[in-house]
């Protein structure tokens, strides 16, 4: 059977309370759900015989400034199996501008979620090493974050004296 | 062959302190690679028998700041990087002198950016500014030589960024061999 309808079959019988959105676009397919199940869906998708998605090729979020739900949690995830790629998406919203860590699932997500707080500033819950991957750890703000100006904010990066 | 093939008999050269340590220093300055990031690589290519950066007595890069009388520093500065740059300067004994290599050395070049030192002489002493991106070798191989030429104009006196009258520090007398 073709993954495309395979794998929203399989998520759909695994999953019947979640809701996901599916949408192919060029050829790639993407699941969008609700963030609480994430762990889950994740580990599912890794451990299950028939899809073995066991490469965590990247996670990132988009800011999208303006929306209701400000930021996208974006997972690319990749199964060596069947070299078939999958993006799962899932919206956070400001106020509560946290989600559960997949680095029990993924140990590659460790880091990706590192850069993914220190970017844009969304906490990932039972995650081992929280810490910031390329700002100063003393450093405020989020870079990525459409708020933040290009030329950052003068005087929070401390410089040596000449 | 060399200098001594002129020197005859009892072989005496006459000339002054500041000319002699003045052309001892500028015929072997050694250089501490700061190579962060491209321009290091033209850096390298310096070193190859191609250019030959020993032929002007630069050959020995010294990988310990405590050795070096020039630092090249070769690459993207960010302010996560400059506290590191500036403590291994500070590492390196007086005199010293600084080559910054490149556009984003100089000026942050391409990376207008909030993570990039917008030119590192914010927080070091820069003796010379060498443009390109990155600059090709003989361009360094320029940059050292008017280093040369400052080293060579420079008296022994002024060697020390700070006088050392107002640290306090007393200079060893030169036993000046006199003549009879």
């Amino acid at each position: 059977m073709d993954l495309k309808t395979l794998i929203p079959q399989k998520l759909k019988e695994k999953f019947p309370a979640v809701e996901f959105e599916i949408t192919v676009y060029k050829d790639e397919l993407t699941f969008k759900f609700d963030k609480k199940f994430v762990v889950e869906v994740c580990a599912f998708l890794k451990s299950d015989p028939e899809l073995e998605f066991r490469s965590c090729t990247d996670i990132t979020a988009i800011d999208w400034a303006t929306r209701k739900n400000r930021f996208t949690m974006v997972y690319n995830i990749f199964s060596m199996k069947h070299n078939f790629r999958l993006r799962l998406k899932a919206d956070v919203d400001e106020a509560d501008c946290k989600v559960d860590s997949v680095s029990s699932v993924w140990r590659a997500a460790n880091w990706q979620e590192r850069e993914t707080y220190d970017m844009y500033g969304i906490k990932f819950n039972n995650h081992p090493d929280l810490r910031r991957m390329y700002m100063p750890e003393e450093f405020e703000y989020h870079p990525l974050r459409k708020d933040f100006p290009l030329m950052g904010i003068p005087g929070s990066l401390p410089l040596p004296k000449k | 062959m060399g200098l001594e093939a002129y020197i005859k008999g009892n072989g005496f050269l006459t000339t002054q302190v500041n000319a002699i340590i003045a052309w001892a220093r500028k015929s072997s300055v050694w250089p501490m690679p700061m190579g962060i990031s491209c321009c290091a690589i033209e850096m390298m290519a310096v070193g190859d028998p191609k250019y030959d950066i020993a032929r002007f007595g630069s050959e020995v890069m010294r990988f310990t700041p405590r050795q070096c009388d020039l630092m090249i520093v070769a690459g993207t500065v960010t302010y996560k990087m400059a506290p590191v740059v500036r403590k291994i300067f500070d590492q390196m004994p007086e005199p010293k002198w600084v080559i910054a290599m490149g556009a984003c050395t100089s000026s942050g070049g391409m990376y207008r950016s909030y993570s990039v030192v917008q030119g590192i002489d914010q927080f070091l002493p820069v003796d010379i500014y060498l443009a390109g991106c990155p600059p090709r070798p003989d361009n360094l191989l320029h940059a050292l030589m008017k280093i040369q030429e400052k080293i060579g104009k420079t008296k022994a006196s002024q060697f020390h960024n700070v006088p050392l009258k107002e640290e306090g520090i007393k200079l060893p007398e030169l036993n000046v061999i006199q003549k009879n």
